[in-house]
């Protein structure tokens, strides 16, 4: 097949879109180069901004017929490249699909087009004393779209689960242009769960038009701790404790030393300044159970060696008490000029373990490494400080971060917890997975998308990639992939 | 329990057998749901019930891993044993259910609404597919998001993918106090009640209809238990238990009545649609038992409008799930890409959920 030109593919696209739905001027086109992660950056052939569904399908449709790859973008936030566009390709940018469409208060759900930032959500359902409750960070920017493409996660997803958790239905148009509608307003329905495989799809699978989130009822009461450690294993251990006895907060972060300080010097909230490590806990629900659970956590944290335990008395001292942790990550990156965030997960026993073998592989790096991460889940954000501009830095911080997802896999861990592999994680992908299992990945992409133009080269390594890795990197005597052919 | 347990590379050599001779397989758990997943014959059956045992299980962790024949009931116990449970409630139609066929039928009972699905809780799992390759997806974390959600996606696949070998599952402590209110309810006025309890009781672990009551499950602390009981009114019932574990397995006097069962799955709040139907309500009016003269169609195009959908459960005529009917082609095309990604020469289960495709043998 003859390639068709930019201005071609800009003319036969724009044939059927509303006008400046096509940007193709530099100038234009720049903003969109990079998403979270700026250190990948990459201009697309077009960008195109779709108001409707009917644009979307056209644009598949003219992608598919000449074989044009297309990346979809939320609000490209994303922190592993998901949304860097291709270079030969499309990238097709959801924020115009603003719109709530419906609230079914009796229903508790919410339908939303999929640029809807996440706040927004919460924001509109507030009325009917409800919200959406998976929290990521970012929420007051990412879109609901981006989440379901990421199966996002945040600080309340120990008690109220992931994006997959709180998505009822999704419909979504596949790269021939065809409309599905997957999941109901009911809890389940008939077929294989394909809901379960949309979220986390990382814009591989299809393009996400419309969303059914369900809510919950805004809790009567939210209580919450802050306790402060000499060592991080103690952390660690009442972290075990709460958990194993029953509790499950709302909430339960961690922050380590650097991170304390850094959070304190940005934002004034408090926090004990030479504690070794700090646990924020939050409680919520009815009254009664909440105060029964915050006298519990209390003496397990004192049994597990808290120095100081303090319970916020009223919202604007809860507020402080969390806008530490919220601001972590700018505080952070006024240390450094640069900090990469790292995103394994590991089962919540080798906390302590883990921990102790970053402080060694930040020694022997040389690099400094602040850890403010959701430790009820065993997800761990490490902040990798490094300096773009000194020759080195940025390959000395992608090792130091592929060691330690290297460790979150030997410990029964994984390489991304709510972030996704897109183009950062494909290598660390090629040590948790085999061969039989990337390829059983790339079947079950063709049968959504045949010929591979969505979101190309994302998600999940090619075995090709894996062997180069294999060859450099021996572990334990074996090679990843002994079956393939070395280059 | 390792000792007695059945290598698995004796189950890959069936499947490599049975796809090398062009065969199909019938994979069978406990066979509790032969009643809808066909009867299995011997010559084609690949049995899982000799592939047995807890792999790993720490309380602290909130985490099991079983082998997929392990018996349902001894998995529980274990649970139990420890202060924990499985929040979804699995239902069992048999003693010999397991862990492998409770995951392949992806059903959950009457604390999903309240809690998690069986699916929410599916954490990671290995699987045989149908080329014979053991493969592992997710894994014993509750955050993972690298590779797809193979994992959940064999929830409720009924085998036609591959062979369940052992699953993580997360587990939850039991609430301090759970107990049951039991209020007379009018059948025309089940909604409107379901509905309003709904509203009103923020800590309900269960709310279900059946035979002129109201059966309201509350759980929390003693405390706020007791707030939602006097709130409630009616009596607190010393005999729930009994009725909870009825309902989710069925064995409701409503259940052995004749007639095909259906299971409808509507939005809660959804009004009580128009089948002149006999019903048991479970998942506060989010799932319907249903038994009706009312045609197919019409049960399925009245559930449409309810915003939900229909699936002929139990029936005398039909032992082997369709869910087809409910599905749009271009849906039961994906389903058949996706089955023929899993088993390219269609060994597994064939005709179950959807009828059979061309399958591309080479
Ligand atoms: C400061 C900061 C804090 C963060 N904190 C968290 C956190 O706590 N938890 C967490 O989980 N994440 C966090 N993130 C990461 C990020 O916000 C999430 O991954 C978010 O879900 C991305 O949404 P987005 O709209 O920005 O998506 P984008 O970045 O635009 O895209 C992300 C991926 O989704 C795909 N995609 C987007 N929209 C669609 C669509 N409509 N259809 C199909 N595919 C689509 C893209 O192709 C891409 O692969 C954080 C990011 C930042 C910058």
């Amino acid at each position: 097949m003859q390639k068709i030109t930019r201005a071609e593919l800009a003319a036969e696209l724009a044939g059927g879109l509303p006008a400046g739905a096509v940007l193709a001027q530099p100038e234009q086109i720049a903003p969109f180069e990079c998403d979270g992660l700026a250190v990948y950056r990459q201009t697309p052939l077009l960008v195109v901004l779709p108001e409707s569904v009917d644009d979307v399908r056209h644009v598949l449709q003219v992608c598919s017929r000449h074989a044009v790859p297309v990346v979809t973008r939320g609000a490209g936030t994303g922190l592993s490249g998901g949304a860097l566009p291709d270079k030969d390709g499309v990238l097709l940018v959801m924020t115009k699909f603003n719109r709530i469409l419906d609230i079914d208060e009796d229903n508790r759900l919410a339908r939303v087009q999929p640029g809807v930032r996440n706040l927004a959500i919460s924001d509109a359902v507030r009325p009917y004393g409800l919200y959406y409750a998976p929290d990521p960070s970012s929420q007051i920017a990412c879109s609901i779209g981006g989440n379901v493409a990421e199966n996002a996660g945040g600080v309340h997803c120990l008690k109220y689960g992931l994006t997959v958790h709180n998505v009822r239905e999704v419909t979504v148009v596949t790269i021939d242009g065809e409309v599905l509608t997957i999941g109901s307003a009911a809890y389940d329905s008939p077929g294989y769960d394909l809901l379960a495989l949309m979220n986390g799809s990382e814009g591989m699978l299809g393009v996400i038009v419309e969303v059914l989130v369900s809510l919950q009822p805004i809790p009567e009461t939210t209580r919450t701790l802050l306790a402060a450690f000499n060592n991080v294993e103690a952390a660690s251990d009442a972290v075990a404790a709460i958990i194993s006895e029953g509790v499950t907060p709302a909430g339960l972060e961690m922050m380590d030393n650097p991170a304390i300080r850094a959070a304190e010097d940005f934002v004034h909230a408090g926090y004990p300044v030479d504690a070794a490590a700090l646990l924020i806990c939050e409680m919520d629900g009815l009254s009664d159970d909440v105060e029964a659970e915050i006298r519990l956590t209390e003496g397990l944290l004192k049994r597990a060696g808290a120095t100081d335990i303090r319970t916020a008395r009223d919202d604007a001292e809860r507020a402080l008490f969390w806008a530490g942790r919220k601001s972590a990550f700018p505080a952070v990156g006024r240390m450094s000029p640069d900090y990469y965030c790292m995103d394994g997960t590991i089962p919540r026993k080798h906390l302590a373990a883990v921990l102790k073998t970053m402080e060694t592989l930040s020694e022997e790096s040389g690099l400094r490494i602040a850890n403010v991460f959701h430790a009820g889940d065993g997800n761990l954000h490490p902040l990798i400080l490094f300096d773009a501009n000194v020759p080195g830095e940025l390959e000395k911080a992608e090792q130091l971060g592929s060691k330690i997802l290297q460790t979150c896999v030997e410990l029964g861990g994984t390489v991304t917890g709510e972030h996704g592999v897109g183009m950062e994680k494909l290598t660390p992908m090629c040590v948790q997975f085999n061969a039989g299992e990337l390829t059983q990945f790339h079947d079950l992409k063709a049968a959504f998308d045949e010929h591979g133009l969505l979101n190309p080269g994302k998600a999940v390594p090619s075995l090709h990639r894996c062997a180069e890795f294999g060859a450099m990197h021996v572990h334990d005597g074996q090679l990843p992939h002994p079956d393939l052919p070395r280059f | 329990m390792s000792d007695n347990t059945q290598p698995i590379r004796d189950i890959v050599a069936s499947v490599l057998q049975a796809a090398a001779d062009k065969q199909t397989l019938t994979i069978r758990g406990g066979g509790t749901q032969q009643f809808h997943t066909g009867l299995v014959h011997e010559s084609t059956a690949l049995r899982l019930d000799r592939y047995t045992g807890i792999i790993s299980y720490e309380p602290s962790e909130l985490v099991i891993t079983v082998r997929a024949g392990t018996p349902l009931r001894s998995v529980e116990s274990m649970l139990a044993s420890r202060g924990q449970q499985f929040a979804f409630e699995p239902p069992r139609f048999g003693p010999n259910a397991t862990i492998g066929g409770m995951v392949a039928t992806g059903l959950s009972g009457p604390r999903r609404s309240f809690s998690l699905a069986l699916r929410d809780a599916v954490l990671g799992i290995k699987i045989i597919n149908g080329k014979g390759e053991v493969l592992s997806f997710g894994g014993e974390v509750i955050k993972n998001v690298a590779g797809y959600d193979v994992s959940r996606l064999f929830c409720g696949s009924y085998g036609t993918l591959g062979v369940i070998l052992e699953v993580s599952l997360r587990v939850m402590p039991r609430p301090p106090v759970e107990l049951t209110v039991v209020r007379e309810t009018r059948t025309a006025d089940a909604c409107q009640a379901i509905q309003s309890v709904r509203q009103q009781v923020p800590n309900l672990s269960g709310l279900a209809y059946d035979s002129g009551r109201l059966y309201c499950r509350l759980a929390g602390s003693e405390a706020s238990v007791a707030k939602s009981v006097a709130l409630l009114g009616g009596e607190v019932s010393e005999q729930a238990a009994g009725f909870w574990r009825q309902l989710k397995d069925q064995e409701l006097p409503f259940f052995r009545e004749p007639g095909p069962l259906w299971r409808v799955s509507v939005p809660p709040a959804a009004p009580q649609g128009n089948f002149g139907a006999r019903f048991v309500y479970d998942w506060g009016g989010g799932l319907r038992w249903i038994k009706t003269d009312a045609t197919a169609e019409q049960v399925r195009a009245g559930t449409g409008q309810l915003g939900g959908s229909a699936v002929l459960f139990r029936s005398e005529e039909s032992r082997l799930l369709d869910v087809s009917a409910s599905l749009s082609a271009p849906a039961i095309a994906l389903h058949r890409r996706l089955k023929s990604a899993f088993d390219p020469m269609g060994v597994f289960n064939p005709g179950l959920l959807f009828p059979a495709g061309q399958h591309h043998a080479d």
